[in-house]
C-alpha cells in the first residue's frame, strides 16, 4: 500500500536543505503515534504458535497428518485469493483457517475432501460475508461442519497413532467421489467414543501427551495448552474466553460425575478429550466471532463449556465442540448488546447516578 | 488515599529527549504574529493601529465579552501589519503582525504590581482577565471565567494538574522543576480567591524531581498534597485526573464543579503567580521543542506570537527525517501544515515526529480484538461507535454518548487494523454540531 509517507528520502541526507525537509511534511490526524502492533502481525504469531501442535500430529501420526493440514491449507488461500480482496492473503488469516481446519480432521482425511472443506470455510463463511472481521462463524468450524454433513464416514475414521513416519495411507490419496478405501491402518475409537458407546475410560497422561486416536490437533492437550498460554501471555487471546470455557466444562463435567461415576468422566478426562482444547484457545477465541466486552467473554466461553458437555454426555455425538463454538457464534451479537459498557459519569443500568453535593 | 483511572494506554513517553534540559529563554524573532484568537471563546478585539509604537506587555486586544482574553504586545516594536495569517488550527485568522524593535531591551512599561493579600476576591479575578491568563495545558480555556464558579456551586477541593502525560512534554515538568515556589504562590492565590481550604497537586510518578521541589515548597498550614500518579495516558485528562484524586466520576455531560472540584494546570498556576510578582501580563510562555526530527530538543521560553520556523531554527532546525510537525503532544496535538503560524497561549509543545516515531500501519477491516475498548478511559464502545460512524448514523452516535469522548486517541492508538478511530469520532462530532447549528 502505498502512502503519502512514502516519498522517497534524498540519497545523501546531509545534503539536504531546511527547505527540503520542510516539503516533506505530512498532515495527518491526531493521535501522531501508534502502538506496534497491527492486525498482520497478530495473525502471523498466532500462525507460528500453531507450529508446535502440527509438529506433534506430525509426530503422532505421520506424513498423513502434515498432508491434510496442507491441503486444507491450500483449499483456504485458493479461495481467498480467487475471491477475497486484493491483498487480503496477506493478513494471514486464510492461512490460519485452513491450519485450523486440518486440525480438526482425523489424519487419514481424503486430501481432497479437506481442500474442499476448506475452500467452503472460506468461500461460504468468510468472503461471502465481505471478508476480514465480517463473518459471524468461525470460517474452520463451519467447513468442517459442512464436511461432517457431507463425508460422515471420512470423518469420524480415526486411525491410531504410531506406525511408520512416510506411511501414507490409501485414504489420504482418494480420488474425488470414489469408494473411500477403508482405512487401512488400525482404525481406533477416539477416547471419547469409547466413553460413549463403551463406557471405557482412557487413562490421563495418555490424553494429556496424545498417545490416542482422534483428530490431528486434539490429541496433545498439554502442547495445545502451552500454545494458547503463550498466545494470552503475548494478549493476541483474551484469556477470559478459554478460563470460562474450560472452567465451565469441567464443573458440569464434575457434577455429573459426582452424581454418576460409572456412566460420566470427571472434569480432567472432559477438558483433555477431544477437541475442546483446541476450541478453547484457537477456535472461540477468534476476535471476529467472539464478543468485544468483557463480560460477553464470560458468558460466551462458559456458554460453550456447558454445551459441550451437555452434546457429549446427553447428545447424540461423541464431540460436540464444533457445535457448541458454532452456537456461541450465532448468540454474540446478543451478548454484544446485552453486555455494553457502562459509560464513564453514568448510572449503572438500573441504579441512580448519585451525584455529591 | 490513591483511587486512580481504569483503562488507557502506555504510549512510549519519549520525555528523555528534554526531560533534564534546563530552560532557557528563545532570543526575540524579527516579527511575531499575534492571532486575535488564542483562547477558547471569542476572539479579542483589537484595539492598536497601524504604525503604532508598543512596548512588551502592551494590551493589543481586549477582551469582548466574558468568556474572552486580551492579547497583549509580547516584545516592544511597531504594529507592521493587521491582516489573516496562518493559524495553529489550520485555518487563516486575523492577527497583528509586530515587528520587533531589534534595540529594546524589552523591559515593560513600569506598572502596579497587585498586593494579591489585600485585594477582593472580585479584585483578584479581574487582574487575573486584565493579565490575559488562560489555561495552559493546551485548552486554552480563559482562567478568571473558572475562578469564578457558576452560581449555586461551592469548590472545595483544587486539583492542580501536573499529570503531563502527553509523552515527549517536559515543559509543565520544568515549570514544576525550576519554578516550585511560583507554582505554589500560584496555587495560594487560587485557593484564597475561591476560598477553598484545600488544593492537591497530581503529577505523575515519572516526574520525582517535580514531585520533591513542589513538596519542599509548599508553606507549613497550607493543606497543599502533592499527590504521586500513576504512569499512564491520558491521567491529565481533567475527568481522569478528577478520579484519581477524588475517586468520583464526574457526571456525564456535567461540569468537575458538580462534584465541588475545580481543575487548572500547572503552568497556569506559575502564570497567576508572575501576574502577581511582576505585574507582566502573558506575553511569553514555556514549550517544548522535542522529538527526533528536531536537530536539538529543548524547553524553551518562547513570547507568543513567535513562529514555528523561528522556534524550529532556533533549535538546529528540522533534521531530513522530520514529517510532521505537531502543536502539543502527539496524541492529541495538531498537525502543522505550514510552519509560518505562531505560538499561541496553549501550545504545549512543538514536537517534530520521524516516520519511525509515527509508525505507519495499512489500514485493514476491523477483526473486533477489542481492545479499543480496553482503552477507552471513558469506557465507549469505539468499536461500535466507528461503525456507526461509517454508516454516517450519527444520531445512534450520539445516543451511545459519542458527547462524552474527549478525542484523547487511546482507541486509534491501540488498533491493530490501524483504524482512525478517533478522527472518525472528531468527524461525527462536528457533524452533529453543524447539524444543531442549521436546526437552530
Amino acid at each position: 500500500m502505498s502512502t503519502i509517507f512514502d516519498r522517497p528520502l534524498p540519497e545523501d541526507a546531509g545534503d539536504t536543505t531546511e527547505a527540503e525537509a520542510e516539503d516533506r511534511l505530512v498532515i495527518a490526524a491526531a493521535p501522531h503515534i501508534k502502538s506496534r502492533e497491527t492486525t498482520t502481525t497478530i495473525m502471523w504469531t498466532v500462525i507460528a504458535s500453531m507450529v508446535p501442535i502440527v509438529a506433534a500430529s506430525a509426530y503422532f501420526f505421520g506424513i498423513s497428518a502434515l498432508l491434510v493440514v496442507v491441503a486444507a491449507t491450500m483449499g483456504c488461500i485458493a479461495v481467498e485469493k480467487a475471491f477475497g480482496k486484493p491483498g487480503a492473503l496477506r493478513d494471514g488469516s486464510a492461512v490460519i483457517t485452513g491450519i485450523l481446519l486440518g486440525l480438526c480432521l482425523p489424519p487419514a482425511f481424503p486430501l481432497w475432501m479437506a481442500a474442499l472443506g476448506g475452500a467452503f470455510g472460506i468461500a461460504i463463511g468468510k468472503t461471502l460475508f465481505g471478508g476480514l472481521g465480517q463473518n459471524p462463524f468461525n470460517p474452520a468450524l463451519l467447513g468442517r461442519a459442512f464436511l461432517q454433513g457431507s463425508m460422515p464416514t471420512a470423518i469420524t475414521s480415526f486411525t491410531a497413532p504410531g506406525g511408520h513416519f512416510w506411511t501414507i495411507h490409501r485414504s489420504t490419496l482418494a480420488w474425488p467421489f470414489m469408494q473411500v478405501p477403508k482405512v487401512d491402518a488400525i482404525t481406533s475409537a477416539t477416547p471419547l467414543g469409547l466413553m460413549k458407546f463403551d463406557h471405557a475410560g482412557t487413562p490421563l497422561l495418555n490424553l494429556m501427551l496424545g498417545s490416542t486416536g482422534g483428530s490431528l490437533g486434539e490429541t496433545a492437550g498439554l502442547v495445545i495448552l502451552a500454545c494458547g498460554l503463550f498466545l494470552i501471555w503475548k494478549g493476541y487471546v483474551n484469556w477470559r474466553i478459554p478460563a470460562a470455557m474450560l472452567g465451565a466444562a469441567a464443573l458440569f463435567a464434575a457434577l455429573a460425575h459426582g452424581a454418576v461415576p460409572a456412566r460420566y468422566p470427571g472434569a480432567l478426562f472432559t477438558v483433555f478429550s477431544g477437541g475442546i482444547m483446541l476450541g478453547a484457545f484457537y477456535m472461540a477465541t477468534d476476535p471476529v466471532t467472539a464478543p468485544v466486552t468483557n463480560p460477553g467473554r464470560w458468558i460466551f466461553g462458559a456458554g460453550i463449556g456447558a454445551l459441550v458437555v451437555l452434546i457429549r454426555f446427553w447428545g447424540g455425538l461423541p464431540e460436540g465442540v464444533m457445535y457448541a463454538i458454532l452456537l456461541g457464534n450465532c448468540m454474540v451479537p446478543f451478548i454484544n448488546r446485552a453486555t455494553q459498557p457502562r459509560v464513564f459519569g453514568t448510572a449503572a443500568r438500573g441504579r441512580r447516578q448519585e451525584v455529591a453535593p | 488515599m490513591r483511587f486512580g483511572f481504569q483503562h488507557g494506554v502506555h504510549p512510549p513517553d519519549a520525555k528523555e529527549l528534554t526531560a533534564q534540559v534546563p530552560l532557557r529563554r528563545m532570543p526575540y524573532p524579527e516579527e511575531l504574529v499575534l492571532p486575535l484568537k488564542q483562547h477558547a471563546g471569542k476572539p479579542a478585539k483589537l484595539r492598536v493601529r497601524l504604525g503604532q509604537q508598543v512596548q512588551r506587555g502592551d494590551v493589543i486586544a481586549e477582551a469582548d465579552g466574558w468568556v474572552s482574553s486580551p492579547i497583549h504586545a509580547s516584545a516592544a516594536g511597531v504594529i507592521k501589519a493587521v491582516g489573516l495569517y496562518p493559524h495553529p488550527d489550520g485555518n487563516m485568522q486575523e492577527a497583528v503582525l509586530l515587528a520587533v524593535d531589534r534595540y529594546s531591551p524589552q523591559i515593560p512599561r513600569p506598572r502596579m504590581v497587585p498586593e494579591w493579600q489585600g485585594l477582593s476576591r472580585e479584585e483578584v479575578v479581574e487582574a487575573v482577565r486584565r493579565a490575559g491568563v488562560v489555561g495552559l495545558g493546551g485548552a486554552a480555556f480563559p482562567t478568571h471565567v473558572k475562578l469564578v464558579p457558576p452560581e449555586g456551586t461551592t469548590v472545595h477541593t483544587l486539583v492542580i494538574n501536573g499529570a503531563e502525560c502527553e509523552p515527549y512534554l517536559t515543559s509543565d515538568h520544568r515549570t514544576m522543576v525550576e519554578f516550585p515556589e511560583r507554582v505554589i504562590f500560584g496555587v495560594q492565590i487560587m485557593m484564597a480567591s475561591l476560598d477553598v481550604p484545600k488544593a492537591v497537586i497530581g503529577v505523575e510518578k515519572n516526574k520525582p524531581d517535580a514531585i520533591e521541589a513542589l513538596r519542599r515548597a509548599v508553606p507549613a498550614g497550607l493543606d497543599i498534597t502533592v499527590l504521586p500518579l500513576t504512569v499512564k495516558y491520558p491521567q491529565g485528562a481533567e475527568k481522569m485526573l478528577i478520579r484519581s484524586v477524588t475517586g468520583q466520576e464526574v457526571p456525564s455531560g456535567k461540569l468537575p464543579v458538580h462534584l465541588g472540584v475545580l481543575v487548572q494546570n500547572v503552568g497556569s498556576a506559575a502564570c497567576i503567580a508572575e501576574v502577581f510578582e511582576t505585574g507582566l501580563p502573558l506575553v511569553e510562555r514555556i514549550v517544548t521543542v522535542s522529538g527526533l526530527g528536531v536537530a536539538k530538543p529543548a524547553n524553551l521560553i518562547v513570547p507568543v506570537g513567535a513562529r514555528i520556523r523561528d522556534v524550529l531554527e532556533y533549535c538546529g532546525g528540522l533534521t531530513p527525517a522530520a514529517r510532521e510537525v505537531v502543536f502539543g503532544g502527539p496524541m492529541m496535538g495538531v498537525v502543522q501544515p505550514n510552519l509560518d503560524a505562531p505560538v499561541v497561549k496553549g501550545t504545549t509543545g512543538i514536537i517534530a515526529l520521524t516516520l519511525d516515531e509515527i509508525v505507519r500501519k495499512p489500514a485493514l477491516p476491523c477483526i473486533h480484538c477489542g481492545r479499543c475498548l480496553e482503552a477507552c478511559p471513558v469506557f465507549l464502545n469505539p468499536e461500535k461507535l466507528a461503525a456507526l460512524a461509517q454508516l454516517g448514523r450519527h444520531d445512534e452516535m450520539v445516543a451511545a454518548h459519542l458527547a462524552d469522548c474527549m478525542l484523547c486517541g487511546s482507541c486509534s492508538y491501540v488498533c491493530p487494523s490501524g483504524l482512525p478511530l478517533s478522527q472518525m469520532f472528531s468527524l461525527s462530532k462536528g457533524a452533529v454540531r453543524r447539524r444543531k447549528e442549521a436546526a437552530a
